[in-house]
């Protein structure tokens, strides 16, 4: 009975999410404010359904309701209830709600806190999110139902994917949707302006703390995702170019470039636009994430069950958000006036460039990985393509805005001063050269570790940039106003660039790895530890036993930590490698079991040695909390002037030189 | 032409020349890091005499896995029911790699064998990966060898070989 209730939760659901899409825009159309009044209980009354339909599964998973097909298929008696509980969004239909939960949070949240907005824009905003969950609402119902019941009931039931069975499990999904879904926001304000010909700055005003708030979450959900992989997946690696993860880097990509084009345009006028395209794409990047994670057409680590009925569900309904947005921009963007303009050395362009190269690097990621169905459909053989392709022109991109990063901050709006311009470059060169260049030495072990020298000299670069905007602005703002959020948040995420570039070239150049055979008592040499295998013995855990190995680690015969890795057999005969880490904050140590090898207790270890690796997570940490400390700027918050005075209500303290 | 046409001329130009640049360095990597997937069956055809590396797919034959007693080398077969293909791998193999199961080696011939640089089993008994399925889909109508179909809820894992 109490799952039947969840069903007709989501439909009830449906029905005021039409209403939420429908009426409100018909609202603003006609200017009938009782019409546009509906969004805001509308969106209320929806999420109410949506998160009764979720907790019912909840309820269902933790109750053990084997009688419902979804929890049959992903938990059993022995599963603990906090995998229990997360196995709601571990697979399909559940995550899929998750979803769709999550866009009615950032409904509610966008309902509550666009009350100083013109009540048009407002109205067909919240229609236009209206419509977003029409779509997944009628997805989950038509194809994808987590409340189908299974008859008769089974005594016990499967059990959820033993990789997923892990504390990034709790945070990984929530996070990465609220990221992906936060876009739908600034989607929803760029199509409400184009419906509503608000083509001034004030909606990219109101939209710029959506974007940073829901680009730090999206942040936050890779850098876990790419821990989780590190420490679960068994091999050590922390980026694989995976299609799901490329899914999830192309929004990133056009977020961060959104972010920038944003400010350009609220500051000054220019790029509108682009702004607008940007904030378009970025949604439908988000859609066509959840497309290829969902539809399965891709091969990858994340490859769960295909259902072609799915895959053209999402498929239409990306092409009905794209091409209907896409062809409003069409009509309304050539009314779209031209801002200030800006000399060829200005900050303008030099954010520009940045976009460019932001944007080129997100299209070359989405060839590469929709590149097989682009092969498969033209009869070219089933082709992939590798990690090289990714990687190698990733780098080639990023390196120009690398190189301009540190110019960006004390590029004036308009015209920069060029002189200012020449003694930052000198500034960063010396430091990089300098600094990079002896920590670079010091690390050197041969001609090989080019990229270690490489990695210093440009997290240098970028930091001494960073660090030389902060002390001019001590120096020259008065107190109190020297460092506003948005600028703080700004240098945040930048000097987690910089921190993130270190981390990554140099775990790439420095890692050793080395996959081994040891028997009892032996021992192995890795990036100047010694690592002495000492067995395996058996554990059991709630649902699953285990072959737990213990390697003892030596410094020069200085004992340094005694790590455990397992090899475990879950209940339902599922294998799962565990690997043991000792984290550090200039290297990790990390070892996974392989296999045993005769009867001797030999086994087939991996034995690994990364230097720096932290730095990676801990660089998109801080350009997380870049996203959110801009967006709590006090700007942002200010309430507008009563209504109706669209562009006049600037309110006063704009800080002199802010962030871009 | 005035200046500021001239400008716009000499952008539009940049840009032509930054996206031509692009265009075919975009071009170049991908033709490097372009993999086929190939069966045994198209391997012995001679299919794979073109690539440097290549995606070898099928099942794993059952009795044909063999470890070396003093190193982490492997041997073992590859078959799509028509044809049989020797593997060798050094390294550790994913978890589920089993005999009868599918497998995807990337590597590269030596000779008339195949060495694997990286090998990736599927993660569920149910599960092959749906490329795979395809490119086997004519060997099991003539011949049974388990192409199951796929299911719920898997995934894929991999094992790469370690670097030198």
């Amino acid at each position: 009975m109490i799952p039947e209730l969840g069903q007709l939760a989501l439909i009830l659901a449906l029905l005021l999410a039409l209403a939420q899409c429908a009426l409100p825009l018909l609202g603003a159309w006609r200017g009938n404010a009782a019409l546009m009044a509906v969004a805001r209980p509308a969106a209320a009354g929806q999420a109410v359904f949506v998160a009764l339909a979720f907790s019912v599964l909840a309820y269902a998973f933790l109750g053990f309701d084997f009688s419902v097909a979804y929890v049959a298929d992903n938990a059993n008696l022995a599963l603990p209830w906090y995998y229990r509980f997360v196995a709601v969004w571990g697979a399909h239909e559940g995550s899929l709600l998750l979803w769709i939960l999550i866009l009615n949070f950032w409904t509610v949240a966008f309902a509550a806190r666009s009350r100083h907005l013109p009540e048009p824009f407002a109205a067909r905003a919240l229609g236009v999110l209206g419509f977003v969950s029409v779509g997944f609402l009628l997805f989950i119902l038509l194809t994808s139902n987590p409340f189908t019941r299974l008859l008769p009931m089974p005594a016990d039931g499967a059990d959820l994917n033993p990789l997923l069975q892990d504390p990034g499990m709790i945070s990984h999904p929530p996070m990465l949707y609220m990221g992906y879904v936060g876009f739908s926001i600034a989607f929803a304000m760029a199509i409400a302006g184009l419906l509503g010909g608000e083509l001034d700055n004030a909606w990219v005003r109101w939209s710029r703390p959506w974007t940073n708030v829901a680009w730090g979450f999206l942040t936050l959900g890779i850098v876990i995702g790419s821990w989780w992989a590190y420490a679960e997946l068994g091999w050590g690696g922390w980026w694989f170019w995976d299609p799901v993860e490329n899914a999830s880097f192309m929004p990133w990509l056009v977020g961060a470039a959104l972010i920038h084009a944003q400010a350009v345009t609220e500051k000054r006028g220019t790029l509108r636009a682009w702004t607008l395209l940007l904030a378009i794409f970025a949604f439908a990047l988000s859609l066509l994430g959840t497309f290829l994670v969902r539809s399965g057409v891709l091969t990858s680590v994340h490859a769960f069950a295909s259902d072609p009925r799915r895959g053209i569900f999402i498929l239409g309904f990306l092409t009905a958000v794209v091409g209907g947005s896409l062809l409003i921009y069409a009509l309304r963007a050539p009314k779209v006036a031209a801002g200030k303009a800006f000399a060829t050395l200005s900050r303008e362009t030099l954010i520009l460039i940045a976009n460019l190269m932001l944007v080129a690097s997100a299209a070359m990621v989405l060839l590469g990985t929709l590149y097989p169905l682009i092969g498969e459909a033209l009869n070219l053989g089933r082709i992939s393509v590798g990690p090289p392709y990714f990687g190698f022109l990733f780098m080639l991109l990023m390196a120009p805005a690398l190189f301009l990063l540190p110019f960006g901050p004390f590029a004036r709006w308009g015209r920069a001063d060029a002189g200012e311009l020449a003694r930052v470059l000198r500034i960063a060169a010396i430091a990089a050269v300098a600094l990079g260049g002896t920590l670079g030495f010091l690390a050197w072990r041969g001609a090989h570790e080019f990229r270690a020298l490489l990695g210093w000299v440009a997290a240098v670069w970028v930091l001494a940039g960073v660090i030389a905007y902060a002390r001019k602005r001590w120096r020259e703002a008065p107190a109190g106003r020297r460092y506003p959020a948005e600028l703080l948040g700004m240098l945040l995420a930048h000097a987690g660039i910089g921190v993130f570039v270190a981390g990554a070239l140099l775990t790439t150049a420095l890692s050793v790895e080395r996959d081994v055979r040891l028997a009892p008592g032996e021992s192995v040499r890795v990036g100047g530890f010694d690592f002495r295998y000492d067995g395996v013995r058996e554990v059991k855990g709630p649902n699953w036993l285990a072959q737990q190995g213990t390697v003892s680690v030596f410094d020069h015969g200085r004992p340094v930590t005694v790590l455990h890795p397992q090899k475990r057999t879950y209940e339902r005969g599922q294998v799962q490698t565990e690997a043991a880490i000792r984290p550090g904050a200039v290297r990790d140590l990390y070892v996974a079991l392989g296999e045993p090898l005769g009867d001797g207790g030999a086994w087939a270890l991996r034995v690994y040695d990364k230097p720096f690796v932290r730095w990676i997570w801990a660089g998109g940490l801080l350009m997380m909390v870049g996203g959110f400390v801009a967006a709590a700027d006090r700007r942002f918050r200010a309430k507008r002037a009563p209504q109706p005075a669209p562009a006049a209500a600037t309110p006063a303290p704009v800080p002199a030189e802010s962030a871009a | 032409m005035n200046p500021t046409r001239k400008r716009r001329m000499t952008l539009v130009l940049l840009i032509l020349g930054a996206v031509g640049v692009a265009a075919a360095l975009t071009v170049y990597a991908l033709q490097q890091n372009m993999n086929y997937l190939l069966t045994p069956s198209q391997v012995l055809a001679g299919q794979g005499a073109g690539y440097k590396t290549f995606r070898l797919g099928g099942m794993v034959k059952t009795g044909s896995v063999r470890r070396d007693a003093h190193s982490l080398t492997v041997d073992f077969t590859v078959t799509d029911g028509d044809h049989d293909l020797p593997v060798e791998y050094t390294g550790i193999l994913p978890d589920l790699f089993r005999e009868n199961q599918a497998v995807i080696a990337t590597g590269h011939m030596d000779g008339a064998r195949f060495v694997a640089t990286e090998v990736l089993a599927k993660h569920d008994e149910n599960y092959m990966p749906k490329e795979l399925a395809a490119a086997m889909a004519k060997a099991h109508a003539k011949h049974h060898v388990g192409t199951p179909d796929p299911g719920p809820g898997t995934r894929q894992e991999s094992a790469p070989a370690p670097s030198p």
